[in-house]
């Protein structure tokens, strides 16, 4: 058989290649053009080679705000991963308080990042916001803007309330696919609802918790808006995360040059971390 | 020992799911409950187990009543049409779940659960999970699962509706042999009739919540109580037409007229409705006296040794079923002919009368 050999397919993937290109490699490459080179304007540029990237790895600020955001998300994670699970298995599957309950728990995720920032800014004020005040009166020394640990607690509480609802909503839709006879096989084998747990649920949620983690890790791990609302990474620095801190050098100090090399360290670190989770949890499946 | 229903009913609100039903099954027997999607097989089936309530009636095992025991303390096991595993076990622990509860030996778990994966032809599959199986693989670790324990009832909810044809008849010609010489009441529902004639062993008809008829399936077969449980046992559908018998001929609408027949013979003259199966719908002529069909052809199936014509005479639809290949162009004019001994003849209640 003769066999014609040409190469015209190719015009057929130019389409993604180029949406991608702009939407992703170029934009990158500029960050990389900062990185390795020296600048003072007038679009000169001067070879630096990893001189930004050894400055960026030895700097203490950057270390800091690192240990700080893997404690954030770490917390984030903690938190919301078994809440959204836990409250998840508390709705009822069917009925008219279905819609009800589902519109009530997705409203956080419909509020914009920096009224989010806003309302918690106000909720945590210690003279008049409920949050604040409340704490306050309960004898306990309140004050976001002067506390570390009350900065935190308002941060971390905030970050729970807002996105508490997703991890929600990925588990409920992957429990309300688990069909009803996996419960009746389990309520033959007079199995408990541990063991329904543990056995059915959980191993049918094993997908569904695992994009609920990438997602919040990705997104904890590049929170801004609404901590830069709240806190503006205070009092002090003790809640400048990695992007505020990138934010400061790049803008801040206008050194681009050492914030692109931290831009690609970070987005290293989101690459490699995500790629860790997902194969921790996607194990099982190798083996 | 045996199980029964007496009068076993279930209502949800205003809407009636199963009408008063009574049923016995005896031991080691093994019970096709055979009807249409949503006719209650499902349900009948639940209630046998303990898993929903009837709203009135009782149900006795052995004599014990035991309406109201939760199905875990019933002995019961259960197989369904999506194939149910625990995803995260093996094979061979999944086979076993059902003993572990059961606090038995390890030794006596491993030779149960070595006997059923051999009966299931699973034994090189033990250490897999069941995401790793095919469909016809995982189905039958869920039988396995419910042959290894030794329990009083098995109930089969449409096994193998979900698998690909191939799959269904090489199992479907294996489950007897599984059940055979076991004590257990074996209780299987299925929508397609040819599963109740391979089984044998007894079949229930159900239509809209109702068990029409029930009886060993071969006098079910042949011998439908009426109408509806006709219509219930047969694929394809069974013709049927209003006739009208007048000394020792069948007068038909539009005017045709056949001979009566053998099984006509004992009925007194008068209107009935004469009930067809399309096997008995020929393209050749019977030896036995025929009925004639002549019509334009709607549809013909051809399998590789089969032919299902649909004929339309006079605006009724015939359906006819015969051994080999016999072609016939849709749109052309075809005559078919009807063994018309084997009518099935019932009153205008439905009630069959010969």
């Amino acid at each position: 058989m003769n066999k014609t050999v040409n190469n015209k397919a190719w015009w057929l993937v130019l389409p993604v290649f180029l949406m991608v290109a702009f939407n992703a490699l170029v934009p990158l490459m500029t960050v990389v053009n900062y990185s390795i080179q020296e600048t003072f304007g007038n679009n000169e540029f001067f070879w630096s080679g990893t001189t930004w990237f050894e400055q960026i790895l030895h700097d203490g600020e950057f270390h800091a705000s690192l240990r700080r955001q893997l404690v954030f998300t770490g917390l984030v994670l903690l938190i919301e991963i078994p809440l959204g699970l836990a409250i998840a298995l508390c709705m009822p599957r069917q009925g008219p308080w279905v819609s009800v309950c589902l519109v009530l728990v997705a409203l956080p995720l419909l509020v914009p990042w920096n009224v989010v920032g806003s309302m918690w800014n106000i909720m945590a004020l210690p003279d008049i916001g409920l949050l604040g005040k409340g704490i306050n009166a309960l004898g306990i020394p309140f004050n976001y803007t002067r506390q570390p640990i009350s900065a935190w607690f308002t941060v971390v509480l905030m970050d729970v309330w807002h996105w508490t609802s997703l991890v929600l909503l990925l588990c409920y839709a992957g429990l309300v696919a688990i069909p009803d006879a996996y419960y009746q096989a389990a309520k033959v084998d007079g199995a408990g609802p541990w063991a329904v747990f543990r056995h059915i649920q959980l191993p049918k949620l094993k997908h569904v918790l695992t994009i609920a983690v990438l997602l919040r890790f990705m997104d904890s791990f590049m929170i801004y808006t609404e901590v830069i609302v709240l806190t503006g990474g205070g009092p002090g620095s003790t809640t400048k995360f990695l992007s505020i801190d990138l934010v400061q050098k790049a803008l801040g100090g206008f050194d681009l040059g050492p914030a692109a090399a931290f831009s690609i360290v970070y987005f290293l670190i989101i690459l490699f971390l995500s790629w860790l989770f997902y194969t921790l949890m996607m194990r099982e499946e190798a083996r | 020992m045996a199980l029964e229903l007496i009068e076993i009913a279930k209502r949800v609100g205003a809407d009636t799911h199963i009408h008063p039903t009574s049923l016995v099954l005896p031991q080691g027997s093994f019970n096709v409950l055979l009807g249409t999607t949503l006719s209650g097989k499902t349900t009948l089936m639940q209630i046998m187990a303990g898993i929903q309530q009837p709203t009135s009636g009782q149900i006795r095992f052995n004599g014990r009543d035991v309406t109201h025991v939760a199905v875990q303390k019933r002995n019961v096991s259960m197989v369904y049409q999506q194939f149910i595993n625990y995803p995260n076990f093996t094979v061979y622990d999944n086979i076993a779940s059902p003993l572990k509860v059961a606090a038995m030996s390890k030794a006596e778990i491993d030779r149960r659960v070595m006997a059923a994966a051999d009966l299931l032809r699973l034994r090189p599959m033990l250490k897999r999970r069941p995401s790793e199986l095919s469909g016809g693989q995982q189905q039958r670790t869920a039988i396995a699962r419910a042959i290894v324990k030794d329990s009083d009832l098995i109930l089969l909810d449409e096994p193998l509706a979900n698998l690909d044809y191939k799959l269904r008849e090489e199992l479907r010609d294996e489950l007897p042999r599984l059940f055979a010489g076991r004590n257990a009441i074996v209780v299987y529902a299925t929508t397609e009739p040819v599963e109740a004639l391979l089984f044998g062993g007894g079949t229930a008809t159900l239509h809209e919540g109702r068990v029409t008829q029930f009886g060993p399936t071969s006098s079910v077969y042949r011998e439908p109580k009426d109408l509806v449980s006709a219509q219930v046992f047969s694929d394809p559908p069974i013709n049927m037409t209003p006739v009208e018998k007048r000394g020792s001929q069948l007068q038909l609408l539009g005017g045709k007229v056949w001979p009566a027949g053998s099984s006509a013979r004992s009925l007194s003259d008068g209107r009935y409705i004469l009930g067809i199966r399309p096997h008995h719908v020929t393209p050749l002529p019977p030896e036995a006296p025929a009925g004639e069909l002549e019509g334009r052809v709607l549809v013909t199936e051809l399998s590789g040794s089969e032919s299902v014509i649909h004929l339309d005479v006079g605006g009724a639809t015939w359906v006819s079923q015969s051994h080999g290949i016999h072609p016939f162009e849709v749109g052309a004019h075809a005559r078919l002919h009807v063994d018309i001994d084997r009518g099935l003849f019932f009153a205008a209640n439905g009630e069959r009368v010969s």
